[in-house]
């Protein structure tokens, strides 16, 4: 069955995002342009996109993470449980990271610091933003270890992160993460560097996690099957816009936008050995986002490319419950009806 | 189409392969141990095949496909390409061995030198096997980007005018140049985003029809693995766990670190959560690999016996080998 979170209200939401990189004096993009999304709470919405797509960057925006001096929310609004935060300063967001907003990445060393203990550094978490005495934060580190699946807690709890294997850093990682019971945790590509194994420990580990602690995910990826795995709904990007979103089902079973029926026509699946056919490749590559084509950013590799799509810039619409489309043609075209299977 | 599996002589003949890496440590640097990359890995690969070799990080999939092209020296073990010893080859016997045996890399930006304008890129190895008149060059380098679907005003171009899926385009031209009859392919579409890894892998079957080449294709994406090749064969910690033809093998995994391996696999059909066996625990070190089976600290098979014989790969139906002594 479908979870269905739209009758509670929103712990995010995000509303025409702006996002500007600075190149040069003269120069800036706009990495994240006019994203809007909600997340409720419990919920898992997944960010997908190929590189340059801008889904990394929606996410440090959200954390107040973007790159000093280069990077800035140049438009639109952040809220968080009701409170705005993206004029939030570097002090105040250091508040809100950790306890309100936990992270994860793909990398674990980019959140572990290799001269402390893990012990120490989820210690030094909830003593931060929860006051515990240090005795009581050891135990919390023991007692996130032994959640987050850790053999002998009581040990490892004075482990440095070099004295873990892979796995088990990943799962010291989200331990962090998780310690201050986060509403949000926001994961950025947490399984891509891991073997499917381990990824498939690492999935069932945050669905557990999200069952017992309650909070909401923004998973983002490229990998459409993990995707479909966790997600209750879907934000599509492409050059730095979202081009489709839905509830997961819609996206897989009917995706209306010709870029999502491209991404899904263009993985290969299991069983193709017995019935194969030719993979339908996207032809071309993802624009540059300082040379961006006029009308539909997608229109000069899509098959169904029109005058119509050259002219401008199509709206996101929507087209059914909470199934939004960027695409001048997609009611003509009909997409669904004709290519999912 | 799968390719029709010859009954005709191997083209690559791969004997109990080993490949140690020596660990040298305390004062004299004297090696205290090694790590088993490769620990005695047989398999065929008949003309015009293309098998696929995949397995996690530590699994030694790589190791193979360096070692058989002799750009990492194995420690036991032959490899044999068209009859010939390919290990007892000596420099110059093995650079004419080197035009019929090319790799194309993972990393299509690190493969290529950033200096090198494309058409030198293309007609270095030519020069280098002395094929063909230097007159012919530009001709060939250009005939050789439109193979590969890009276009011949690119020669004059360097690799970072190029995205990554045109880069990992101009390594395969590159690694097509010398006209080679074998090619191993490690990880080549891991790197590139979802939208171009089908352009590279259509590409590769196009090549792989029009120009007859067989190919090992090391990957650890199992559903891409399945989409292109005729045969796979599973690796864990250094060693085959089982072998088969693609179709067989998805179909009717045997082995059980197979099964949990394509188990684990995420389908991209919501609400189609299969039952799954999930592994506890990581891959174990390669520098002390379990006793008996390597595989049998994760496996939800093992049993006492495991720990005591190492299982040999075993034919367990036509064509169909795997290494667990539980198999029927």
């Amino acid at each position: 069955m479908p979870r269905d979170f739209t009758n509670t209200k929103p712990i995010l939401e995000v509303r025409d995002l702006q996002t500007t990189f600075d190149l040069s004096r003269t120069q800036s993009i706009k990495a994240v342009d006019g994203v809007s999304f909600d997340v409720h709470p419990g919920e898992t919405l997944a960010i997908v996109g190929e590189s340059g797509s801008g889904k990394s960057v929606t996410s440090l925006s959200i954390m107040g993470l973007l790159p000093k001096d280069v990077g800035r929310i140049s438009g639109g609004s952040i809220k968080l449980g009701g409170n705005e935060i993206s004029k939030y300063s570097d002090v105040e967001m250091r508040d809100i990271r950790g306890k309100e907003i936990g992270m994860i990445f793909q990398e674990p060393m980019t959140s572990l610091n290799p001269v402390h203990t893990i012990g120490q550094q989820i210690a030094e978490m909830v003593i931060r933003h929860e006051g515990l005495s240090k005795a009581r934060a050891r135990d919390r580190a023991i007692e996130m270890l032994n959640l987050v699946g850790i053999p002998e807690p009581k040990r490892r709890v004075d482990n440095y992160p070099h004295e873990m294997s892979g796995g088990m850093r990943q799962r010291a990682m989200i331990a962090m993460a998780l310690s201050c019971e986060p509403r949000i945790l926001i994961a950025d590509e947490p399984t891509t560097a891991l073997d499917v194994t381990i990824q498939a420990q690492m999935l069932e580990l945050m669905q557990d996690l999200q069952e017992k602690i309650g909070m909401a995910i923004i998973f983002i990826t490229h990998d459409l099957g993990v995707v479909a795995e966790i997600a209750d709904r879907v934000v599509v990007m492409y050059a730095a816009q979202v081009v489709e979103t839905g509830p997961v089902e819609d996206i897989f079973r009917t995706p209306r936008m010709p870029y999502t029926v491209g991404l899904m026509n263009s993985i290969p699946r299991l069983g193709s050995s017995i019935n194969k056919v030719r993979l339908q490749a996207i032809p071309g590559s993802v624009p540059a986002l300082s040379d961006l084509p006029q009308g539909c950013r997608f229109h000069p590799r899509c098959g169904y490319a029109a005058d119509i799509c050259r002219a401008a810039l199509p709206p996101l619409e929507q087209a059914g419950d909470g199934h939004m489309i960027r695409c001048a043609r997609w009611r003509e075209l009909n997409l669904s009806q004709k290519e999912a299977s | 189409m799968t390719a029709p599996l010859t009954k005709t002589e191997p083209l690559l003949q791969v004997e109990n392969l080993q490949k140690h890496f020596p660990i040298h440590g305390g004062v004299l640097q004297r090696q205290i141990n090694s790590v088993k990359a490769v620990d005695d890995v047989s398999f065929v690969i008949h003309p015009g095949e293309v098998v696929g070799l995949v397995g996690e990080s530590g699994s030694g999939k790589t190791t193979v496909g360096r070692t058989i092209l002799r750009l990492e020296e194995a420690t036991g073990g032959a490899v044999r390409f068209g009859g010939t010893d390919v290990m007892g080859l000596s420099k110059s016997e093995m650079r004419s061995y080197r035009k019929r045996m090319q790799i194309i890399f993972q990393d299509p930006y690190a493969s290529l030198n950033p200096r090198e304008k494309v058409r030198d890129v293309l007609t270095h190895p030519l020069k280098l096997h002395g094929i063909g008149k230097p007159s012919e060059y530009d001709d060939r380098a250009a005939a050789l980007l439109q193979k590969v679907g890009l276009s011949p005003d690119h020669l004059n171009r360097y690799p970072h005018e190029f995205s990554g899926g045109q880069r990992q385009r101009i390594g395969i031209a590159r690694a097509l140049a010398v006209e080679p009859e074998f090619i191993v392919a490690d990880e080549p579409v891991s790197a590139l985003d979802v939208s171009i890894q089908a352009q590279v892998i259509n590409l590769l079957e196009d090549l792989k029809n029009d120009l007859d080449l067989t190919m090992l294709f090391i990957a650890h994406d199992l559903g891409v693995v399945e989409h292109i090749c005729d045969r796979v064969i599973v690796m864990y910690l250094g060693k085959v766990m089982e072998i088969a033809s693609a179709a067989d093998l998805y179909a009717r995994p045997n082995h059980p670190y197979t099964k949990a391996l394509l188990s684990a696999v995420p389908v991209p059909e919501p609400g189609q959560r299969r039952s799954r066996t999930i592994l506890r625990g990581d891959i174990p070190s390669p520098i002390d690999p379990p006793s008996g089976c390597v595989f049998r600290t994760r496996c939800p098979m093992a049993t006492e016996e495991c720990a005591r014989v190492v299982p040999k790969l075993r034919e367990i139906g036509p064509g169909h080998g795997s290494a667990c002594i539980h198999s029927t």
